[in-house]
């Protein structure tokens, strides 16, 4: 008994490697900017941006452009979601809400933390705070909701 | 003194060259972003690309692509439409997917509900084969003038 329950543990450890480690190559975008996972645990991720001059909204000012920050927290919430599966299951995003509580600065990479707040059979919710320097300093929070997908439920059920 | 944005303003109303507009914004570059029309029917297009896609199984566009997508619409209508000396900075932004996005170019379209002394509020609409079929609508604050 004991010996299944860790041989389920080392699994599900496995597939939380596998979603940090195939990030890149499955989500072509995340490749694009260099996104990576640098933490996952169930049902919570920290994942990384690292800064470009091309993410600046406002060059004159060095600030960088909100949209950037929205694509790394649906990367992370999306990720969080999924961090709390045992397997893989597609998600796909119902709505996402931004505060921009600071301008993001150039050139400082971006940082956000994402988790997974509660998740039914059908849906699953997330939040997430976003930081550059310190994480006690947050640039944006932000929440957002999934959509499980049904072919899933069918199996589940 | 004129400056940049003042600049690119007006070769954009005058001339319906946008490019200059585009440049003041590098991530706006970066995703590919293009501006079509004249007067109040101005449409931003995201040509498809690959790397713009969020699912290699799915071959979906990123949902976060599709949402910078629509922020950059509602900040460059704003900086089109009014007479800022300043890109206008975002107090916040929320979007609704309705329909996932196709391995296709998407359009988005964005109204200015109001503009005050300060804040701005608009709405975008983001769609790909119609323009009746949005995949995803989205609302957003823009803080106009700096608060010292």
């Amino acid at each position: 008994m004991l010996q299944n329950h860790k041989a389920d543990a080392v699994m599900t450890e496995t597939y939380r490697d596998a979603l940090a480690n195939r990030f890149q190559s499955a989500v072509p975008f995340a490749n694009t900017c260099k996104m990576q996972i640098t933490r996952i645990d169930v049902g919570a991720v920290e994942m990384m941006l690292p800064y470009r001059d091309e993410w600046l909204g406002d060059a004159e000012r060095g600030l960088i452009h909100p949209g950037i920050v929205t694509a790394l927290v649906d990367s992370a919430c999306g990720s969080a979601v999924l961090s709390q599966f045992d397997s893989y299951e597609p998600v796909a995003t119902i709505d996402l809400r931004m505060d921009y509580l600071r301008p993001a600065l150039r050139p400082l990479d971006v940082i956000c933390r994402a988790q997974c707040t509660r998740i039914t059979q059908t849906i699953a919710f997330a939040s997430a705070t976003v930081w550059q320097i310190d994480a006690d300093t947050p640039i944006a929070t932000s929440q957002a909701v999934f959509m499980r997908s049904s072919r899933r439920l069918r199996e589940r059920t | 003194m004129t400056t940049r944005l003042q600049r690119a303003r007006r070769l954009a109303r005058d001339e319906g060259s946008y490019s200059e507009l585009l440049a003041l914004v590098p991530f706006a570059r970066f995703l590919g972003i293009e501006l079509d029309g004249e007067g109040s029917g101005v449409t931003a297009r995201l040509p498809f690309r690959a790397e713009l896609v969020g699912n290699r199984q799915a071959n979906a566009l990123h949902g976060g692509v599709t949402a910078a997508f629509m922020e950059n619409a509602a900040l460059l209508e704003l900086m089109l439409r009014l007479d800022l000396d300043r890109v206008p900075k975002s107090i916040d932004f929320s979007i609704d997917y309705l329909l996932s996005g196709r391995a296709e170019d998407a359009y988005a379209r964005c109204e200015i509900s109001r503009v005050g002394s300060r804040v701005a509020h608009a709405v975008v609409r983001c769609w790909q084969q119609q323009e009746s079929m949005p995949i995803a609508v989205a609302r957003a604050h823009f803080l106009l003038a700096a608060l010292e």
